[in-house]
């Protein structure tokens, strides 16, 4: 197709006089629909926020009705932890990490006006919408909502005598499978709109880092979430057709849908963490004013840990009755996926080393996410070798270690990100001071929810458990002593949200004024207004070189503009 | 008006061809998983051979002809759109969807005859596999019908004439699973 | 669009049909091993020639047959890792009195 030379904005300078409605309901424009993404990502968070503060009051005082909900029964229990998983990964931090950040950064960071199929797009959330509204919905369903874990093990899931939720479990799937048709067509658009519309000049190694990671994200999601959709189909059909896909009574078999499930269930751990390491990496090099480490080194190691990612997935079925020669050969690729994971994590250190570095709310969250995310992923080792697991597995140091590598992932990710890009979406200025309360109280927090809970865990207490008193073992006043520290430090680590939000609310409206590039950052989307006009530029930009030129030797200036000659 | 990001072809594959691989490449994965399900619970349980003997091949090899020849019409319309004959894209993809449609039809008289002789989704695990998977399908075939018929309206007038090549593409994808579907639903005894 | 010389379709198809029709007759004469061949070696075939002539994949740039490639190749994976699992019925300690039974009643061919 011919290079459109001078593509000059025809008509995108045209005023037309939109209504609140075509704005910001029914808008195509990928900015407003990664907004709208993103704050349906942060009310869902906030309810599944509420979830996790209403079972660990129930853990730490059991039987005490809690404040703002009451007494928790144990299905309510069941309920609130399987619905705050499946709201924290599905409906928080895919929708804020991939499709938020994907949706406003993509055209922005590759110097296009919008996606490629905008009309998909504004599909791909309307569907997403209506799955978080099927899913709220299933919480107030006869029975209730789902509450057999948000991995939705049959039989448990399968059939209605077991689970008492007769249609809170088929709602739930539901939600989940609209959930992934959203994704699909948003994913789709994302890939598509990079392959194919790049700024002229812009080389495959001129892509910055987030874009590259929230692309191989949305591949990755597309070549695992298959399976599932397929085994959802399945269970869907156990649930209301009577057919036994899942059942052995019938001919079927569980451990099945265990395979479907972790087939998608392990890649997704990296669907959700390459755009959380892809932000840090873009906020790192401007913070440090350093050449991203290794640019094609990282890129290649993401490209093999997309692949890898593939080969791991039965550990999380050691102890479900798997073939044991099968849980060696999981073993060794578990272990061997944790190598390229410390790789990026050096690298990420060699790019801060020497650099001028400027410890400002967004790189602190960056520095944190590294930080914290190094706890998790160590951690994981000791779940990876089926010798060790047999022992963890199912125990509060499982909970402990994936909330180190998702917390990290979805929230202080996410924070990173929103600090950082916050000037550019809403053309104002958070405010340092606030940003750092916020940051301090939640970090400081988040460790000591969790540092008990692998405490616990390793002391052998159980996920899942409504109430530890019907547990002798486990029910001793040391453990019981850890379980209200964890749920003390979580309500000051909600409370700090209160922090952020009073501090986003307020600067949206009240805050400085951003100018164009506020970080003298080089990558395109800092070369459009605070916030971009529909359409982003007057005239698009050419890319002359890659997106991490800092400190360039021959510059008087230490950053060097994508779009800049020379 | 539609965004400068539209017409860019960076890759030097055109924008919406490119969107309809990744399509049939996450539809790959969506069928592989379903199959797979079925190929391991097949090979495991000797008695399925039985159930499914009760399947009707003949009708099995009607469809696959149908599908085949659906394939070669929609192959003909995307050969009449690059030559920029819209209309006769247009009365092609309409052969074509016959084709889709007699599939369908067919599909449902053998699942009333079947489901008449006793052999329901809920029989066994064979005949789970067979409606799941072959209604699957027919879904697919369905949308692709409707689709069809949305790009034959613009092609008949010779607008947007390389979407006659992108639902094509997807059709002959349909057709690839059910290449695949009639030996293992209906051949292997 | 892509200019390309257009194959003949027609043939094709006539070829397409002939493998169906082989594929159809394979189990006639009641050998497993034929059947085996004439089902899947056929399907396989018969995959190949749509993919290859009436999606153009052989004009197609070479990524995209990759891809598709790299997906089927998942899905092989996906096998491999489950099958060892699913297709295990048998246990020291398995208890399945409804499946046995049931597998016990219904005659083999
Ligand atoms: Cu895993």
């Amino acid at each position: 197709m011919a290079e459109h030379a001078g593509e000059a904005a025809h008509g995108h300078d045209g005023h037309h006089e939109m209504s609140f409605w075509s704005k910001y309901v029914f808008s195509t424009d990928h900015k407003i629909i990664g907004m709208q993404y993103m704050f349906t990502g942060m009310a869902m968070a906030l309810i599944g926020g509420f979830m996790a503060y209403v079972f660990r009051m129930q853990l730490a005082f059991p039987g005490e009705a809690v404040p703002g909900f009451g007494g928790v029964s144990p299905a309510d229990y069941n309920s609130l932890i399987t619905n705050h998983g499946t709201i924290m990964i599905f409906w928080v931090a895919m929708p804020v990490l991939i499709a938020g950040f994907g949706n406003f950064l993509i055209p922005l960071m590759i110097g296009c006006d919008d996606m490629v199929f905008p009309k998909i797009n504004r599909l791909s959330y309307q569907i997403f919408l209506l799955s978080a509204i099927v899913l709220i919905v299933s919480f107030f369903v006869q029975g209730g909502g789902f509450g057999g874990a948000w991995t939705a093990y049959p039989p448990l899931s399968a059939k209605a005598e077991y689970s008492l939720t007769p249609l809170g479990s088929t709602l739930w799937l539901v939600a989940v499978a609209l959930e992934f048709v959203a994704f699909l067509l948003g994913g789709i658009n994302f890939v598509t709109t990079t392959m194919n519309s790049r700024a002229p000049g812009m080389k495959m190694y001129d892509i910055p880092m987030v874009i590259w990671m929230i692309v191989v994200a949305s591949i990755l999601f597309m070549a695992s979430v298959g399976p599932l959709i397929a085994g959802a189909v399945m269970l869907f059909m156990d649930q209301n057709v009577g057919t036994g896909f899942f059942d052995p009574g019938k001919g079927g078999d569980p451990i099945l849908w265990q395979h479907l499930f972790w087939f998608f269930g392990h890649p997704e751990v990296y669907v959700v963490l390459l755009p959380a390491m892809g932000i840090v990496a873009d906020i790192m090099t401007v913070f440090s004013r350093k050449k991203l480490f290794a640019y094609r080194t990282v890129l290649y190691t993401v490209f093999g840990t997309g692949v890898l990612s593939f080969t791991v997935w039965a550990h999380h079925q050691f102890i479900a009755g798997v073939d044991p020669r099968m849980a060696h050969i999981f073993t060794i690729t578990t272990l061997l996926i944790s190598v390229p994971i410390a790789e990026m994590c050096f690298v990420y250190i060699a790019t801060l080393y020497g650099g001028s570095i400027q410890l400002s709310t967004p790189m602190l969250w960056a520095l944190a996410f590294l930080a914290e995310f190094l706890i998790g992923g160590v951690t994981g080792i000791f779940l990876g070798a089926s010798g060790a697991d047999v022992y963890f597995h199912d125990t509060y140091f499982v909970l402990a270690h994936f909330h180190y590598t998702f917390f990290p992932i979805a929230i202080i990710g996410v924070f990173a990100g929103i600090t950082y890009w916050f000037p550019k979406m809403f053309g104002r200025h958070l405010s340092e001071f606030w940003g750092k309360v916020h940051f301090w109280g939640t970090i400081v927090a988040f460790n000591c929810i969790f540092i008990p809970l692998f405490m616990l865990g390793a002391a052998g207490q159980h996920r899942r458990i409504y109430n530890y008193n019907h547990f002798p073992d486990l029910a001793t006043p040391e453990l019981q002593r850890l379980r209200v520290i964890a749920t003390s430090a979580l309500l000051v680590m909600l409370a700090f949200q209160a922090v952020f939000l009073i501090n986003f609310f307020y600067s949206l409206f009240k805050g400085k004024k951003a100018e164009k590039n506020p970080y003298n950052a080089n990558t395109l989307e800092w070369t459009a207004a605070s916030p971009p006009p529909h359409g982003n530029w007057a005239e698009l930009p050419r890319v002359y070189r890659g997106p991490y030129e800092y400190s360039h030797p021959d510059r008087d200036t230490d950053y060097w503009p994508q779009n800049e000659p020379n | 008006m539609r965004p400068i990001a539209t017409t860019r072809s960076a890759s030097g594959t055109p924008t919406g061809r490119l969107a309809v691989w990744w399509v049939i490449a996450s539809e790959i994965v969506i069928f592989g998983g379903l199959l797979a399900s079925y190929i391991m619970f097949r090979l495991s349980h000797p008695e399925w051979a039985e159930y499914a003997s009760h399947t009707n091949t003949w009708i099995g090899a009607f469809n696959t002809f149908v599908l085949l020849t659906s394939s070669l019409s929609a192959v003909l319309a995307h050969q009449a759109a690059e030559a920029g004959n819209g209309k006769k894209a247009a009365k092609l993809l309409y052969w074509t969807m016959l084709g889709g449609i007699t599939f369908a039809v067919v599909k449902g008289f053998e699942w009333n005859m079947e489901i008449s002789h006793g052999f329901t989704i809920s029989s066994n695990g064979f005949w789970s596999f067979y409606y799941t998977a072959a209604g699957l399908h027919a879904l697919h075939v369905i949308a692709g019908v409707v689709i069809m018929g949305i790009v034959a309206q613009t092609a008949k007038q010779n607008l947007e004439l390389h979407r006659v090549e992108l639902i094509g593409i997807y059709w002959h994808f349909v057709d690839l699973v059910w290449i695949f579907l009639f030996p293992l639903l209906y051949i292997a005894k | 669009m892509s200019e390309h010389a257009h194959p003949n379709y027609f043939k094709i198809w006539a070829w397409l049909l002939v493998l169906l029709s082989i594929s159809v007759a394979g189990p006639m004469l009641e050998i497993p091993v034929v059947t085996l061949i004439t089902a899947f070696g056929i399907a396989i075939v018969k995959a190949y020639l749509v993919a290859r002539n009436f999606m153009h994949l052989n004009v197609e740039k070479k990524y995209v047959v990759y891809l598709l490639t790299t997906m089927v190749v998942f899905m092989l994976l996906f096998f491999a890792g489950a099958a060892p699992d699913v297709m295990n019925q048998e246990g020291d300690q398995w208890y399945k009195p409804k499946v046995e039974a049931e597998a016990a009643a219904t005659p083999h061919h």
